[in-house]
């Protein structure tokens, strides 16, 4: 019998894509329950400060409206992420605009915003921080007034956090005072020391659809809670379930969640929703009824979660022909005003901070500050954006500083295999940057473009441009996140029944909000037990039902989630070998047939799997040493541009995007993740900008929030390197956050080529670039009247050279 | 209260609304079909576009008012055997090569996408590139990136135009 087609590496149909194109798809907003109330937030209107009084208007019929207070917290007042300092409901004290602090509900939506306009609260105001500066000035002053967050035993902070500071992070290439003394040795003995400092900006992730749930709860006979049911837009259904039982002081099996098509997320809703779902649930719990909240897009764009703003420095020692000796690297995010995830993104930042280079000496140094913003969230990348865009902007200065192209200075330093990264990770499987660079630069046609555009420059308005970036991305939690995850999967087959014949069901946690989880994993574990694509389906994500595949975070899907797949897939097929005489060699037929035989005898057939390291995986919290991820993927992308010198706009032109990311499992899904992770990144490199006063963003609109539109976008060319991988299913690895890492640096490094002036932040706008060519003098400047081998806002020291 | 007369997918029904209220919140609520989304409430991002009398329009700035006596079509009625009840038979090819492109990801952009899409080959059976991205451009995505969605409204139009030749 002839082989059936492979299923990896196939582009079978997206599972629940027939209801999406129908209209048919049931978004959380879509979804009725009989006697439904809807639920309000009320926010803080200031930064920061003690809250006077509350007072409610008599126009307004209060007997009709629930409404919940701090005091009405059957448990603890507190969303609880990784520590517990981040309030429910603020209590007497407000630490950011738009900070919830009460909750109303009301059988008519229409009724709530009258009801919100006649509350009052006075605040006693207090001086905040607004920016990573102003909060570490906080510090180095020791003005007490402006310390606005401080570590907490009871929190789970204390030996973690200092004043307005939630983590700190030091990694060494080695051991600590050997590497110091390395580093000194490296800046004495250099030719070259460059500086660089670099940052980058807040984004909104703008899934199309706002962040929604509708809660129940239900009480026993004496009126005591019973359980909670929480359904709505999210990726991490477990860790709704894990806020509910703290705010409510309920075991886990009384919290159920159920996530329904969720449209869009980007890790924006990934921590959030513990913040909604508890609200709605406190609202349901006191007025008796569902409650659905669904923001509108202003308040879901000024009250969630936003990608961390950075700063980066870089201290490079290089020696006369280029080759990397040593860096110290400083990394700082602003994560608002309390801890949520910040610890793990600037985990991630740090982590990908040195970039895919060599690096004999090396340190980083990293801290997360705290501001009277609302905090900074999980969004596509989680640190490893800003921290990339940094090295990679940087690469090009220290090529300039040098006298080496972009491209020669990365090819003396890349990373090759069977390399030891600066955590002491052997890179074991194959990659190799040399020849990426060498196909991706030719796809782009780079070289002639360099050539051509230095020419067409001198006499055109219009500037243009290439640049890349090259970088990695880990995939998987960091370090022993995987192993104390503990992720667990199930299979299960159904068996045959009137209208339906015999399939097999996946159950995870794993949620699906566009990059296509039900698919892929339907098609792992059908390639695996050699049926067909449609035999295989997946649970609704209902915590009642499924296990704890962990969160849908940090490209984790394919990879790992997808190998328990496949191994809870090989296990079925080991059963039925033993207990149903499945042959060696089988088929479609031959699979179900066993079934049959297995379900003569037995009234359930099911096999679960749980995490187990592919390769040996160790890592250090400690010492911060050891293997960072399990896997990593490696890419190039080329940007080109072109800069209008009469309305200083930079567009994006064309863009070429290369990934080794190990076995693609499906090429449509795969190439619709890159287009749409670069789409982000644009947007994050030129177009979109968080406007900030006193702590609120003020442009909370999509007129004056910018995102791309087909309009502004390239030509976007996606191209993958296949080396399989042993930690993914038939070789994958992850892909969902590496699009968002690259063109950032790349886009900034091609408008460095087009106009002769190195940029260092993101988002660069028009008025930036106004503004910068203004203060050079050079109003009409192109790049013959630049000098571009000197960069005027960071000092360059180059001792001499030796010869 | 007023009473409008408005043909949605080609039933025609009276309805008693708020003559303000928002022709998306007359459909989904009223007309109880819920295809059509709310992405931005300003006009801004297309994700509650319509057909009315032919004419791609953002649901969520049209009042209820204006529709009196419209034909409107909304992403529930582009399959051809959309009846009342249960799932039609056939996508319309539009449907049909977003689903088969990658035109969808997370979905909550799609009905409005292909609406949009509609309106945009009605006009140009056969778009230039550019004229598919003029033609979408009050169409945010936030998944794709376009570019499958791009292919998408390309091999819809070839399906449509060797439907009808
Ligand atoms: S909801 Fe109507 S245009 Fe966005
Ligand atoms: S598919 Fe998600 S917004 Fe377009």
């Amino acid at each position: 019998m002839p082989e059936p087609p492979s299923l990896i590496g196939a582009s079978p149909l997206r599972k629940e894509g027939r209801a999406k194109v129908l209209g048919a798809a049931r978004y959380i907003d879509d979804i009725e329950l009989p006697g439904m109330w809807h639920g309000a937030t009320v926010r803080s209107t200031i930064a920061r400060g003690r809250i006077r009084s509350i007072t409610f208007s008599d126009e307004i019929d209060w007997s009709e409206y629930a409404i919940v207070r701090p005091s009405d917290i059957p448990g603890e007042n507190v969303i609880v992420h990784l520590i517990k300092d981040h309030p429910c409901l603020a209590d007497g004290f407000v630490n950011h605009p738009e900070e919830p602090i009460l909750l109303i509900a009301h059988p008519s939506k229409a009724a709530l915003l009258r009801a919100k306009a006649a509350i009052r609260i006075e605040y006693d105001p207090l001086p905040g921080v607004f920016t990573i500066e102003e909060s570490e000035a906080a510090v180095e002053s020791g003005d007490a007034e402006r310390i606005m967050w401080e570590p907490n035993e009871a929190a789970g902070s204390a030996t973690f956090g200092s004043a307005n500071c939630f983590r700190q992070y030091q990694l060494y290439s080695g051991e600590a005072k050997e590497t110091e003394a390395g580093l000194a040795k490296a800046f004495e003995e250099a030719a070259f020391i460059v500086e660089g400092e670099y940052s980058t900006g807040a984004q909104e992730q703008l899934y199309i659809e706002n962040n929604g749930v509708i809660a129940e709860c239900f009480r026993d006979e004496h009126g005591n809670i019973e359980s909670l049911c929480v359904q709505g837009s999210m990726q991490c259904p477990y860790y709704l379930v894990h806020a509910l039982t703290v705010v409510f002081n309920l075991p886990e099996d009384k919290c159920r969640v159920i996530q329904v098509e969720t449209g869009g997320a980007f890790g924006g809703k990934e921590d959030f929703p513990s913040v909604i779902g508890s609200h709605a649930a406190l609202l349901a719990m006191k007025c008796g009824h569902p409650v659905k909240i669904v923001y509108d897009r202003a308040e879901d764009m000024a009250g969630t979660t936003k990608r961390h703003p950075s700063r980066t420095r870089h201290r490079t020692a290089l020696s006369k022909d280029g080759m990397l000796l040593g860096a110290e690297i400083e990394v700082a995010l602003d994560g608002g005003a309390y801890t949520t995830l910040s610890p793990t993104v600037l985990s991630r930042a740090t982590l990908h901070a040195p970039g895919p280079y060599r690096w004999p000496f090396l340190r980083v140094r990293s801290k997360a500050m705290a501001t009277n913003i609302p905090p900074h969230g999980a969004f596509r990348g989680f640190g490893a954006p800003q921290a990339l865009f940094g090295i990679e902007r940087h690469m090009d200065r220290v090529a300039k500083v040098v006298g080496l192209t972009p491209e020669e200075l990365r090819r003396r330093n890349f990373l090759r295999t069977g390399d030891v990264t600066v955590t002491g990770q052997k890179l074991h499987e194959a990659f190799d940057m040399n020849a990426m660079l060498t196909r991706v630069l030719k796809e782009h046609g780079y070289h002639e473009k360099l050539a051509r555009f230095a020419e067409e420059n001198k006499t055109s308005p219009i500037k243009r441009g290439v640049g890349f970036a090259a970088f990695l991305h880990g995939a998987g939690f960091t370090g022993s996140g995987e192993r104390r995850l503990n992720s667990e999967v199930v299979l299960r087959v159904d068996k045959a029944t009137a209208g339906q014949p015999a399939r097999v069901c996946v159950l995870v946690s794993s949620t699906e909000f566009g990059q296509g989880t039900n698919t892929i994993l339907s098609q792992v574990a059908a390639h695996t037990l050699g049926i067909a694509y449609d035999d295989v389906y997946l649970a609704k994500i209902d915590t009642a039902v499924v296990p704890n595949s962990g969160p849908t975070v940090a490209s984790r899907t394919a990879m790992i989630v997808g190998k328990l797949v496949e191994r809870a897939s090989l296990k079925l097929l080991e059963t039925l070998r033993t207990y149903s005489a499945l042959p060696e060699t089988c088929d479609r037929d031959t699979f179900f047939a066993a079934t049959e035989r297995y379900f003569a005898e037995h009234e359930t057939l099911r096999t679960s799997v749980r995490y187990e390291p592919q390769a040996p995986v160790f890592w250090d919290d400690q010492l911060y040493r050891g293997e960072a991820y399990p896997g990593f993927a490696w890419a190039i992308y080329v940007a080109e541009v072109a800069v209008d010198m009469n309305t200083y706009q930079a567009t994006c032109t064309r863009f070429d995007a290369l990934q080794e990311v190990g076995r693609v499992l499906h090429p449509v899904l795969a190439k619709g993740q890159i287009e749409g992770g670069v789409a982000q990144g644009i947007g994050y490199a030129i177009y979109e900008r968080c406007e900030w006063k006193e702590g609120r963003m003020m442009n909370n609109q999509m007129t004056n929030y910018i995102m791309p539109t087909s309009a502004d976008l390239p030509e976007i060319h996606v191209h993958f390197e296949e080396v399989p991988s042993v930690h993914g299913p038939g070789g994958a690895k992850g892909i969902g956050e590496l699009p968002m890492d690259g063109p950032g640096p790349a886009i900034l490094n091609a408008i460095e080529n087009a106009t002769g002036v190195s940029f260092h932040s993101i988002p660069l706008l028009p008025e930036d670039i106004f503004e910068r060519f203004t203060s050079l003098g050079h109003l009409h400047g192109g790049s013959e009247d630049i000098d571009a081998t000197v960069d005027r806002d960071t000092e360059v020291e180059a001792p001499e050279v030796t010869v | 209260m007023s009473t409008i007369q408005i043909t949605i997918n080609g039933t025609s029904q009276s309805l008693d609304v708020p003559p303000m209220k928002r022709l998306l919140d007359v459909l989904r609520e009223d007309a109880h079909l819920t295809g059509t989304k709310e992405g931005c409430g300003e006009g801004e991002c297309g994700a509650c576009a319509v057909l009315m009398n032919g004419e791609l329009v953002n649901s969520c700035l049209v009042p209820a008012l204006h529709a009196d006596g419209a034909s409107v079509c909304t992403i529930e009625g582009v399959a051809p055997s959309a009846a009342a009840e249960g799932e039609p038979a056939h996508l319309h090819p539009i449907q049909q090569c977003f689903f088969e492109n990658g035109g969808a990801q997370c979905g909550i952009c799609t009905p409005g996408m292909i609406l949009a899409t509609h309106h945009l080959l009605d006009k140009y059976p056969n778009p230039t590139l550019e004229q598919i991205k003029e033609g979408l451009a009050g169409n945010l995505c936030r998944c794709t990136g376009y570019m499958r969605i791009f292919e998408s409204v390309q091999k819809a139009a070839q399906a449509l135009t060797t439907i009808s030749t």
